[in-house]
């Protein structure tokens, strides 16, 4: 059957017949790559300019659409040994962006003007205990007004609108003391010249600013790295669909421009793309991504099917509906939104610290004004006094104190393999004292594999290749055990039932039980709870294979270390008990659930959370997103589902476990260096305070705190790239962990009553 | 001190040409591929062989 690739959706096209497109490469990793693909397409006819960017792993694309087409420049891609796929920049992104370069502008401008205000002001300081006369001074301030007060209208933007809009919903947030400090301290040094005043304060305010904005820039560098991750990432994995079109043919085109009322061909072995109905054909499908339930679903003509779900040994033809009401993924996006607006109401620690940080200093100001009124002040003297108060307590400290922590946390997780989706994630997850596991896909990895204990080896080799002629999903994981990856000549499959081939004049045949002429109580046998079962017959021999849903390989000793550092572990699962009793034991995990649907397992977390726990959950299919939005943080594996992706806090990269433990430890570290450094600033201005209320800030006492206390606290933010190397992952051999597993768990982590609620479920059918 | 009447405006105007320098590359997508540029220097295709 003819198939045309569509990538319009991807094409941006200009007049004169040019077009313009972005694709996320995958596997450049040196200063070669950039050479071989930027040649090798700009040698294409037609191409115009190929670019690629390093530091995203994105190329650019302009070409004449006339003579060469967006298919055939992937396909030459392809060739020079790179993938590429077709990438749609997110708007968040684009946004992101430009706030960067705002930012970074901002920056530059603050940047240059606190160094030369503060050329002049050392000329100041040092004058005033040489011989710099009155009339120099003046002028020096006048210039120093003259460089900062347009500095400080233009770098301050960022601080000024986001008070503004704070306090346009009254509320308080950090940056409205900053703006109130910033403002004042320009205003009072500005009359302080003009009335021929000894001090001025233009440097402080400045470098206030200066010192903020690093903090905001390197706040948002990090996020914007971790989308970029995230969106190439996704690109990767965008599926293509084939539709039907009315005429026969097929186009092959990406999932998101599919429209309800299409009809798409569903090949065996690929994933459903959109939620619909069976139209044609019957197949059995399995839905472990959305619901964790590991055994297949047979669908007829009719049937509903649920995008995400892969598609067994048939064809299907399914017709494309529109996201209704009463979908599985409606359901599960309606807990979504309910959990969501849980969440919004945890506090981060640095606005916990701005709200109690505002009415202090606010105060502590307001009663230094009044108490030198009292004792006999004149006003003047009071409010400048007041007013260096403000200035002396600025939050720079404290506005770098968490941000820094942030990006260096965030770098030494990157490096061990974890990417974060939000930068408060770093907190929640130190904070949990409880981890909620997923079995499918989360200890388990993603993909089964053959279980190969009792198999004979040529009979294991031979069967894997018959394999590499089927379509089937379970053929697929045996598939991957062949030794010599060509498919026997000849091999011919029929749908439903398996594949046979004649090897060396003898038939082979790899499929159901019934197709080798095996008896169902030969197939059952050899099944034992979890395993799913494939049978193979060559000649007079037969075996059946089980494939199973394997462990990650680290995963014992990463739940040993966990439950070492005193967190409680549970798995939640949607499969069935049987398949998860074995995992719960051989992880030594006694808190276990099985056949949960969504709506269940947040009904765990939130009784876990009625207990007074916190609930990191780790967890990867679509059942787990709205459990993964409810708990206190959430952890994904890279192979999720994207809404499960999209509501993790962080994910995690490749087949091992220990990521999420490396999180943990990182995360605890990285804490406990935001504490450290939020105390340096309340020492700080412990001792700042007194000097600033007795009236003795100078200009140079004002400086050399402020940018002191940024310093002393960026270097401490530092430590957590250091002390992250020390502390190994994984526990010593001695083998102790499992008895403080074991141990550790005083208490059941649901009560006795808790408990049959949910027991209830442990025979009941999953979500249908 | 009259010296200052040419020094003062000479260092602004110094620092001035700095900042402008810098939001030149910054609008001309100069940060825009850090590691790149890094890589690029790399590959001598330019000397014939």
């Amino acid at each position: 059957m003819a198939e045309t690739l569509d990538l319009s959706q991807f094409v941006e096209r200009t007049d004169a017949g040019a077009a313009h497109m972005t694709l996320a490469v995958d596997g450049v990793g040196c200063a070669g790559c950039i050479r071989k693909i930027e040649n090798g397409l700009t040698k294409l006819p037609g191409v115009i300019d190929a670019r690629l960017n390093f530091t995203q792993r994105r190329l650019a694309v302009d070409w004449r659409d006339n003579e060469i087409g967006a298919a055939d420049i992937i396909r030459a891609l392809e060739q020079i040994g790179y993938q590429a796929h077709p990438f749609a920049p997110e708007r968040v992104e684009a946004d992101d962006s430009r706030q960067a370069k705002w930012l970074l502008k901002c920056l530059a401008v603050a940047g240059f003007a606190a160094m030369n205000v503060m050329l002049l002001s050392i000329s100041v300081w040092s004058g005033s205990v040489s011989d710099m006369t009155a009339v120099t001074r003046d002028l020096f301030h006048w210039l120093s007004a003259l460089i900062a007060l347009p500095a400080a209208a233009y770098a301050g933007q960022p601080f000024f609108q986001s008070a503004w809009r704070a306090l346009r919903t009254r509320q308080l947030n950090m940056d409205v003391p900053i703006t109130v400090g910033v403002t004042l301290a320009l205003a009072l040094s500005l009359y302080e010249t003009a009335t021929h005043a000894v001090h001025a304060y233009f440097d402080s305010a400045l470098m206030l600013l200066f010192f903020l904005l690093c903090g905001r820039y390197l706040d948002l560098a990090m996020r914007r790295k971790t989308k970029l991750f995230a969106g190439n990432l996704a690109s990767f994995k965008a599926e293509f669909a084939h539709r039907l079109d009315a005429n026969g043919e097929l186009t092959r085109l990406p999932v998101s421009a599919l429209n309800p009322g299409d009809r798409v061909l569903v090949r065996p072995g690929e994933l459903i793309p959109a939620d619909g109905a069976v139209l044609t054909g019957s197949s059995a499908i399995d839905e472990s991504l959305m619901t964790g339930e590991t055994t297949a679903r047979t669908v007829m003509p009719g049937a509903t099917v649920y995008a995400g779900s892969i598609n067994g040994s048939g064809a299907l033809t399914v017709q494309v509906v529109a996201a209704g009401t009463g979908t599985l993924v409606d359901e599960v996006e309606r807990l979504l939104d309910k959990a969501i607006e849980a969440k919004s109401r945890t506090v981060r620690l640095a606005d916990r610290a701005a709200r109690l940080y505002a009415p202090v200093v606010h105060t502590a100001a307001a009663l230094t004004c009044i108490g030198w009124l009292i004792a006999g002040a004149s006003l003047h003297f009071a409010i400048v006094t007041a007013i260096a108060v403000l200035i002396i307590t600025c939050p720079c400290a404290i506005a770098l104190a968490i941000p820094a922590v942030q990006v260096v946390a965030a770098g030494q997780l990157f490096r061990s393999g974890v990417i974060l989706n939000s930068g408060d994630a770093i907190e929640r997850i130190a904070e949990t004292d409880t981890i909620v596991f997923d079995k499918t896909g989360t200890l388990t990895l993603p993909e089964p594999a053959v279980d190969d204990a009792a198999i004979d080896p040529d009979l294991l080799q031979q069967s894997a290749r018959l394999a590499l002629s089927s379509h089937h999903p379970l053929a697929a994981a045996l598939s991957r055990r062949a030794a010599k990856r060509v498919p026997y000549p000849g091999a011919v499959e029929e749908s439903g039932r398996g594949v046979r081939a004649v090897i060396d004049g003898v038939e082979a045949r790899l499929g159901s039980a019934a197709f080798c002429g095996l008896s169902e109580e030969d197939a059952q046998a050899a099944r034992d709870g979890d395993a799913s079962c494939i049978a193979f017959t060559y000649g007079g021999r037969s075996t059946v294979i089980p494939i199973r849903q394997s462990l990650r390989p680290d995963a014992i000793e990463v739940m040993q270390a966990l439950s070492k550092r005193g967190l409680d572990l549970m798995i939640l699962s949607g499969d069935r008990p049987e398949a998860v009793r074995p995992i719960a034991e051989r992880l030594d995990v006694r808190q276990w659930l099985a056949a949960l649907t969504p709506a269940e397992k947040i009904a765990v977390i939130e009784l876990l959370k009625s207990q007074g726990r916190r609930v990191l959950m780790v967890g990867d299919g679509l059942n787990d997103a709205p459990a993964l939005a409810a708990a206190h943080a959430s952890l994904s594996p890279i192979s999720a589902a994207h809404l499960a992706q999209a509501q993790a806090d962080a994910l995690f990269l490749g087949d091992r476990l220990a990521p999420a433990l490396r999180a943990v430890i990182v995360a605890r570290q990285a804490r406990s260096l935001m504490r450290q450094n939020l105390a340096l600033a309340v020492i700080y201005n412990a001792i700042a305070v007194p000097i600033a209320v007795a009236g003795l800030v100078t200009p140079l006492i004002a400086a050399v705190a402020m940018s002191g206390s940024s310093i002393l606290v960026t270097l401490n933010a530092l430590r957590a790239r250091l002390g992250g190397c020390r502390e190994s992952i994984m526990p010593s051999k001695s083998g102790d962990g499992a008895v403080v597993a074991t141990g550790g768990m005083a208490e059941p982590l649901l009560s006795p009553a808790a408990q049959p609620a949910f027991a209830g479920h442990d025979n009941a059918e999953l979500v249908s | 001190m009259n010296v200052l009447i040419y020094l003062v405006p000479l260092a602004l105007l110094l620092g001035l040409t700095g900042l402008i320098g810098f939001m030149w590359a910054l609008k001309s997508g100069q940060y825009d591929d850090l590691d790149g540029a890094a890589l690029r220097i790399l590959p001598d295709d330019d000397i014939a062989p």
